[in-house]
């Protein structure tokens, strides 16, 4: 090393600049880029800032252009969303969101097992069938169910909502969690079955806590997508079984000239799926990027 | 403790293809260590993991401790195994590892900590009970593979290349500590390896597959002195054994120009076998090296193409002065001074030379 100093210092200048020249146009490249994903990333969250700073203002501070950065936030736009009753709407959401979730996540794990670690004849076939019940446009289908639904006397009944959450997140759920388990070494189930666990156990034990972040990351896909869903909440139930984005439009519809109200509104809605997301950061983040960090 | 039978042991991927194992017949004695070794695809991971029920065992039986195991599961054969990637649980500590199979078995807590601690004694994991598998190295992830096994007491031990993901130096120290390790246990254990010195350096047995079938079941002695054909010949020992497939002479073999001449008892049994060819192996210290000043006359000529310098032993490769030029490896004494494009001559030494049938490769 003692050497190896001294030489360094007396290399031509021309090596020098080799060395150095990459390294700054990578930083000044490097700048421009962070400038741009900053530039990219506030236009994309601007909207929702917007949204949400108007929440906190009152109407009268609402309606400036360009609008008010500076006011005094005010609670009374909540209030107001919830004195015209975004309670029982918000239950109704959570209950759906929440049983939903639960349900398609103890269904998809063995569904995606059985396609994935200890495949079954006809993996492809199967794959298929899941995927193909997503191909139907949701408008092309409401007929039909809200016939049955109808038939059965469940319209307007928040299980409804729930077997249909159920159904509609249960295939891509099935792929997701597929693709989590295709990632377990095999050899950690066969080490388990020789280490005297049962197929439950082994599952449970060994392979659970190794996919927990996909099914982190796959929970919370269902849970954006019944949290969000409308179509189906809006054409199935009425008083009893609505939901928040029902509810959001009607409100859109009753106080479509109170801005302030309206962000209020939508901040509430959209405000679960925030937390659930933040919750989930860390797991998701994991899960998502699975295969290349493992 | 017990005794394991492989009895005409088949496994058939794909029905109508060639078997991975085909009717694979070995008896390994209660405490013995045997090596299954063979190339690539020779089925010995196959053969190791039917006898731990982890593939099916298509036709045939598999007995351990006089039990048929076809239609028992992995879990009730009582058996442990080392995987060649350890395959530990990642979401355990080293501790938790190590006592999962006991846990699995409804062990007393107390006992497993006191199996689980003996068993990090023995193997220096003492000090990495907390940790989790993936903040410890490869030697030691593999070490807390052997405890996982050596915890339970298990019937067999089976293991698959345990020590393919370890550098060279590793692996010479480890395959001495679990050499070392089975014996003390004396736990009948199935070692897989692809690499010829582990087999012969580990094992009491040694069974050499090549295809899916059995080639020879012996000591690794054996194996090297009395290779039951020309592929148990060719792959066990390094450099490999020449074999030449040659006309029969009167006294002896002709190769190339040269008449080959024979000791007396090689030659009645090459007269014996009736052949007018014979496949003949001479192994690379078999060999005595003359220079071309005539010390070596009656020797085989041969030219030097490269020297292969041990320290205490040299390696000559060199071709023979026949028309394919047919490449010959000699070991010669360290620093002997040949040097490529020598003209030598050489003659085999021992009465020990291997004779094979050219048309069924088999011993003779
Ligand atoms: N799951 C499988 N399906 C079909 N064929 C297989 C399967 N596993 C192994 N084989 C085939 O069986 C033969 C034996 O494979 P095996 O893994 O036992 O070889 P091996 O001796 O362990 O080789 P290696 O030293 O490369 O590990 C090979 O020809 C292989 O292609
Ligand atoms: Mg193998």
């Amino acid at each position: 090393m003692a050497t190896a100093t001294p030489e360094r210092t007396v290399t031509p200048a021309g090596g020098d600049d080799q060395q150095l020249n990459p390294k700054a146009r990578r930083s000044v490249g490097g700048t421009l880029l962070s400038v741009l994903a900053w530039i990219v990333g506030i236009g994309f969250f601007f909207p929702i800032l917007w949204m949400v700073l108007t929440a906190f203002k009152q109407e009268a501070d609402a309606y400036t252009t360009p609008p008010k950065l500076f006011f005094s936030p005010t609670l009374d736009q909540f209030r107001a969303v919830f004195d015209a009753g975004i309670g029982p709407y918000l239950l109704n959401s959570l209950f759906a969101t929440v049983v939903s979730t639960i349900l398609v996540l103890v269904l998809a794990t063995p569904a995606a097992y059985a396609v994935s670690l200890r495949p079954v004849k006809k993996v492809q076939d199967v794959l298929f069938f899941f995927i193909s019940t997503k191909m139907l446009p949701v408008v092309a289908a409401i007929v039909p169910i809200y016939v049955v639904v109808n038939d059965i006397g469940m319209l307007d009944n928040i299980w409804t909502l729930i077997v249909l959450y159920t159904a509609m997140n249960l295939p891509i759920a099935v792929w997701m969690m597929r693709s989590f388990f295709q990632e377990v070494p095999k050899e950690l189930l066969e080490a388990a079955s020789m280490d005297g666990a049962s197929l439950a156990r082994s599952l449970r034990e060994v392979v659970l806590p190794v996919i927990s972040p996909g099914m982190a990351a796959t929970a919370l896909i269902c849970v954006i997508f019944a949290w969000n869903e409308f179509f189906f909440a809006v054409n199935l139930t009425a008083a009893r079984a609505a939901t928040v984005p029902v509810f959001l439009v009607g409100f859109i519809t009753s106080e479509g000239l109170y801005f302030a109200k309206l962000c209020a509104a939508a901040t509430m809605a959209a405000l679960p799926v925030v937390i659930a997301g933040w919750i989930a950061q860390n797991k998701l983040v994991q899960g998502l990027s699975f295969g290349a960090v493992k | 403790m017990a005794e394991v039978e492989f009895d005409q042991a088949s496994r058939i991927y794909t029905p109508g293809a060639k078997p991975a194992v085909n009717r694979l017949d070995l008896i390994i004695d209660d405490g013995e260590f045997v090596v299954l070794v063979g190339p690539s695809g020779s089925g010995k991971s196959t053969a190791l993991r039917m006898l731990a029920g982890l593939e099916e065992i298509d036709a045939g039986q598999i007995r351990i401790g006089g039990k048929n195991m076809v239609g028992v599961a992995s879990r009730d054969r009582d058996i442990a195994m080392v995987f060649q990637n350890y395959a530990l649980y990642p979401n355990k500590t080293v501790g938790e590892n190590m006592a999962f199979p006991l846990k699995m078995r409804g062990v007393d807590k107390a006992v497993q900590q006191e199996k689980v601690k003996a068993a990090a004694d023995i193997l220096g994991l003492t000090d990495y009970l907390d940790r989790k598998p993936r903040a410890l190295s490869g030697g030691q992830r593999q070490r807390v593979a052997m405890g996982r096994a050596i915890v339970r007491e298990p019937q067999v031990f089976l293991m698959d290349e345990p020590l393919s993901n370890l550098d060279a130096k590793m692996r010479v120290s480890t395959r001495t500590e679990i050499a070392a390790m089975q014996r003390r246990l004396g736990v009948t254990t199935v070692y897989v390896t692809h690499d010829q010195v582990e087999a012969m350096t580990m094992g009491d047995r040694v069974a050499l597959l090549k295809d899916g079938a059995l080639q020879q079941f012996a000591t690794p002695a054996e194996l090297y002195d009395k290779p039951a054909n020309v592929f148990v010949a060719g792959f066990i020992g390094s450099p490999a054994m020449n074999l030449f497939t040659l006309p029969v002479g009167a006294e002896g073999v002709r190769i190339g120009s040269s008449d080959l001449a024979l000791p007396g008892s090689l030659h009645s049994r090459i007269s014996s076998a009736g052949q007018d060819t014979i496949t003949l192996g001479i192994r690379p210290e078999q060999w005595a090296v003359g220079g071309d000043n005539g010390d070596g006359a009656g020797g085989v000529k041969a030219q030097v193409d490269v020297v292969e310098e041990l320290g205490s032993d040299a390696f000559l490769y060199a071709h023979l002065d026949d028309e394919k030029q047919t490449p010959v490896v000699v070991r010669s004494a360290g620093r002997s001074g040949a040097r490529r494009g020598d003209q030598i001559a050489l003659t085999p030494t021992s009465e020990d030379l291997h004779l094979f049938s050219p048309e069924t490769g088999e011993r003779l």
